[in-house]
């Protein structure tokens, strides 16, 4: 695998990291109840967003520069 | 001599050298940590009720510097990139930012995040002396709600030579939080923002202490496994620096101006090691701060 096949792997595996965080913070925020995880689990959720689009955009970017066949 | 197949592929493997050894050494690799993770998770998995640490690492700190990392995987790749479209000037810049963001994981590991620990004492409590520090652990209350009993107190330290010297029988120790007011409702769960030490001393006899110490590996099962894995990659992120170094120093330019595949080649074989020493740290955090 290249580094452009194992960036792609690590992207996936953040967001996942970043979707399970955002579930975290909710979870803590139902039983702890304090603020401050609702805006750690939205910060969550927006990064696994953000990851997804940088990673669609890295891709295709692979593809059109021709480093991705 | 020119060494063959560092640009070009093998026709039996299909690959150049330098990619064939770097994932026979990631093989290796995962074998490595994946014991160590093993270990760790077979240790969690028989530990007792309220025997296993919980809430004892900076989750905040740990979130930015899982920040970092995947920030530096980016530019890694972001160099690879550029030196596939022979942008030197560019290259350089995303190989910077790459190195800035694995010293600066480092700095925050070292010079914070440990220190910070070696400072926290804890001090487990004997079964037959839970109900004497009740105060301080709120375990009928946790008994109500059916949440896993405390058997720790943490804080920092007031009398540290106490730790050395068998003359001084008790420990004065400044309470966390969640032993300075152990039934508050808020205190049920562990507080993953940091909230520093109280001004509430309690004084906890020796004889009632199972075991105490500074939080050091030998303080617990969890605290020799956090700092063997955290201490094990850090030890591969400043792996990973010091090669990307030798990546900017001008023997790579000079390898760069005669065949710039050859280097392209070598700082991808350098990226993978990263995004594998990446890969570990998303792991660890989840695994270490969270769970």
């Amino acid at each position: 695998m290249s580094i452009k096949g194992f960036h792609i792997v690590f992207i996936v595996f953040s967001t996942l990291l970043a979707l399970g965080i955002g579930c975290y913070c909710v979870w803590i925020d139902l039983t702890v109840g304090e603020p401050v995880y609702r805006t750690g689990a939205i910060a969550s959720f927006v990064s696994a967003v953000v990851l997804i689009v940088y990673g669609v955009l890295f891709y295709r970017k692979m593809k059109r520069l021709r480093l991705i066949t | 001599m020119e060494i063959p197949y560092t640009v070009s592929a093998r026709r039996d493997t299909g690959l150049w050298n330098a990619k064939v050894g770097i994932w026979l050494f990631l093989a290796s690799e995962v074998m490595l940590f994946g014991g160590l993770f093993s270990a760790y998770i077979f240790l969690r998995l028989d530990a007792g009720p309220g025997d296993w640490p919980h809430g004892l690492l900076n989750v905040p700190v740990g979130t930015g510097n899982t920040a970092i990392l995947i920030a530096s995987s980016v530019t890694v790749v972001l160099a690879w990139a550029a030196l596939k479209m022979r942008d030197l000037t560019k290259y350089r810049i995303y190989m910077a930012i790459t190195i800035l963001c694995g010293v600066a994981f480092l700095v925050v590991k070292l010079a914070y995040e440990w220190p910070q620990k070696f400072d926290h004492f804890g001090a487990f409590i004997k079964e037959d002396a839970l109900g004497k520090y009740e105060q301080y652990l709120g375990n009928k209350h946790l008994l109500e709600k059916g949440l896993p009993p405390r058997k720790e107190i943490t804080g920092h330290l007031h009398n540290k030579e106490a730790l050395k010297d068998p003359n001084i029988k008790e420990y004065e120790i400044a309470l966390d939080p969640i032993n300075a007011d152990p039934t508050n409702p808020a205190m049920d769960r562990p507080h993953f923002w940091p909230k520093p030490a109280t001004e509430k001393i309690a004084t906890i006899e020796k004889e009632d202490v199972q075991y105490a110490n500074m939080f050091l590996p030998k303080h617990s099962a969890y605290f020799a496994s956090y700092f063997t894995i955290t201490g094990l990659h850090g030890a591969h992120v400043l792996g990973g620096v010091l090669v990307f170094c030798y990546m900017m120093l001008p023997a790579s330019t000079r390898i760069y101006r005669h065949n710039p595949e050859h280097l392209a080649n070598r700082v991808e074989v350098a990226g993978l090691f990263w995004h594998f020493v990446d890969l570990v740290w998303i792991f660890v955090f989840p695994l270490f701060y969270l769970l």
